[in-house]
């Protein structure tokens, strides 16, 4: 799977003439990469993911995916939002299941890979609650579960754990690690957490601001195996205060006197 | 080292006053959205029901208003008993239940699909939203001789002003909760690869459904008010037709047991809504 944005630009209308969000983005998402876009507000990234999901059409450019351009959502583009898009009235299994009930598949292949999903994402215990009756942390395993049991050439995560503290939020990242490992799934990740993206990321895309582009990028050469203490060695140090100095570089808006 | 600006800025802030502090008035009864204790809420509700009626026991029996206007609870009772025991009040109240069934139903039926489609595709709230705005606020009531003249005097007019005075109401109001569907709801839906008709039945309308239901609860009781109006013209049974009836004979006894009934009825069905919308909308709670 390979993912390919050639001159990307997106404008939206706006009173006074169109607002330009996205200007000439390339990007190239290659197979088995887990690519962190970090940025500021106003970086477009949301909006990137958007268009990759096929929710939104670029204003110009070409999206591709193995060659086939992007003309609408589909389950091959799995997509997590930061909250608030579980199915409220659907358990967590019933959730998880909303892609696989698309589909001609029997009851026990369905009930197979949720229950293996459900395992993956540690969920087995709750598989019979409500999504409101879950700590946030739990409700975006849901959404990423759901996401991933219709086995999609890549994964989007849309500031997945931008709303979660900071302790569940390293067991997220933990756990999307090593989901990323288990199933060889491609990750596309928007963030605006410097530490996030390199701690995950095999590569880091810096996004400038007003409007969005890509400014800089880097690759992580951090070894496969990550934990925690990563976190505290020297290079990961390293790495992550040169993309922080590239992020306040592109950011303009900062506070003055 | 102090900034010049915090410098100048602790200057400037030393020649004002103390900012006066405001003293917090104790907890009482009517504290914004505070809960009172159980005790105190049946005591209330006990109240709210117990003095309109002692007032009412007290006022008949002083005989300061005739009876004929007034009539007491022991006279409403045994009328309403009379009604009861010569099965004049169950026709009654089936032939009136009756009309609501199919007017409000034949209502519910048109109103909630299309206040869906308003409410999912911009395209059908472009072409009846206007309209249904403006037809809602014709008052239904106004529509009785006109639909004397097209239906005749029987049933089918009683039923269409039932129609006419619930579907607009119910079609709008279920347009709005169906717009309340998150976005992100549907984006999502669309990337787990369902299609558009599988988005709407899998994903708008049981979010939708408690919504719906409440919708359905409030227009009931306009439902309830347009049936009596629409038999107080030309019927030869039902509640409002027993009122006009009662009235001719000044049997305000009667008047109000009917009265009565009515309200009872009201709340029943109000209380079974109720209960269907806490089951559906479990979820939400």
């Amino acid at each position: 799977m390979t993912l390919e944005l050639v001159d990307v630009s997106m404008s939206y209308p706006q009173r006074g003439g169109p607002k330009l969000a996205l200007d000439g983005v390339n990007l190239t998402v290659s197979p088995r990469e887990f690519l962190c876009v970090v940025g500021a507000s106003g970086s477009g990234k949301s909006t990137l993911l958007s268009l990759v999901a096929g929710l939104t059409t670029p204003t110009s450019g070409e999206i591709t995916i193995e060659g086939h351009p992007i003309t609408g959502p589909g389950p091959d583009r799995g997509l997590v939002f930061q909250t608030g898009s579980l199915y409220p009235w659907r358990t967590v299994e019933r959730n998880v299941a909303f892609g696989l009930e698309l589909l001609a598949l029997d009851a026990a292949e369905r009930r197979r890979r949720v229950d293996w999903y459900l395992a993956e994402t540690g969920l087995a215990d709750v598989r019979r609650s409500l999504p409101r009756q879950l700590s946030g942390g739990q409700q975006q395993r849901v959404a990423i579960a759901r996401a991933l049991v219709c086995e999609p050439d890549v994964l989007l995560l849309d500031e997945p754990f931008g709303a979660l503290d900071v302790q569940t939020k390293e067991d997220m990242q933990l756990l999307i690690r090593q989901i990323w490992r288990d199933t060889g799934t491609t990750v596309l990740m928007v963030t605006h957490d410097v530490e996030e993206a390199v701690f995950l990321g095999t590569r880091v895309v810096v996004l400038a601001s007003d409007p969005g582009r890509v400014a800089a990028e880097a690759r992580i050469p951090l070894a496969e195996d990550r934990d925690l203490a990563t976190k505290r060695t020297p290079a990961f140090l390293g790495l992550r205060a040169s993309i922080e100095d590239m992020v306040r570089a592109q950011h303009r808006c900062g506070v003055t006197r | 080292m102090k900034t010049a600006l915090a410098e100048r800025a602790a200057d400037v802030r030393a020649a004002w006053p103390p900012l006066p502090r405001r003293t917090r008035p104790p907890r009482t009864l009517l504290t914004i959205r505070t809960p009172i204790s159980r005790r105190v809420t049946t005591t209330l509700t006990v109240a709210s029901l117990a003095v309109p009626f002692t007032f009412w026991v007290v006022l008949s029996a002083s005989g300061v208003v005739p009876a004929t206007f007034l009539p007491s609870p022991g006279a409403v009772l045994s009328a309403g008993w009379e009604m009861a025991r010569s099965g004049e009040l169950a026709v009654d109240v089936w032939t009136t239940t009756r009309r609501v069934l199919e007017g409000f139903g034949l209502a519910v039926l048109v109103s909630v699909p299309l206040g869906i489609l308003i409410g999912t595709f911009h395209a059908a709230q472009a072409v009846f939203e206007p309209v249904i705005g403006l037809l809602r606020y014709l008052p239904a009531s106004a529509f009785i001789p006109l639909l004397i003249i097209w239906l005749g005097l029987g049933e089918p007019s009683k039923i269409a002003i039932l129609f006419i005075g619930t579907v607009f109401f119910n079609t709008l109001m279920t347009a709005d909760v169906v717009r309340g569907v998150p976005r992100p709801l549907i984006d999502v839906s669309y990337t787990l690869g369902a299609r558009r008709g599988e988005v709407l039945r899998k994903v708008v309308v049981p979010h939708s459904l408690p919504g719906i239901i409440d919708a359905v609860r409030v227009n009931a009781a306009a439902a309830w008010n347009f049936v009596v109006v629409a038999e107080l013209v030309n019927s030869t049974a039902g509640l409002g037709y027993r009122i006009v009836r009662a009235q001719r004979f000044l049997q305000t006894d009667k008047i109000f047991a009917v009265l009565v009934v009515i309200g009872v009825i009201g709340v029943t069905i109000d209380v079974a809504l109720r209960l269907v919308r806490a089951r559906v909308g479990r979820w939400a709670a």
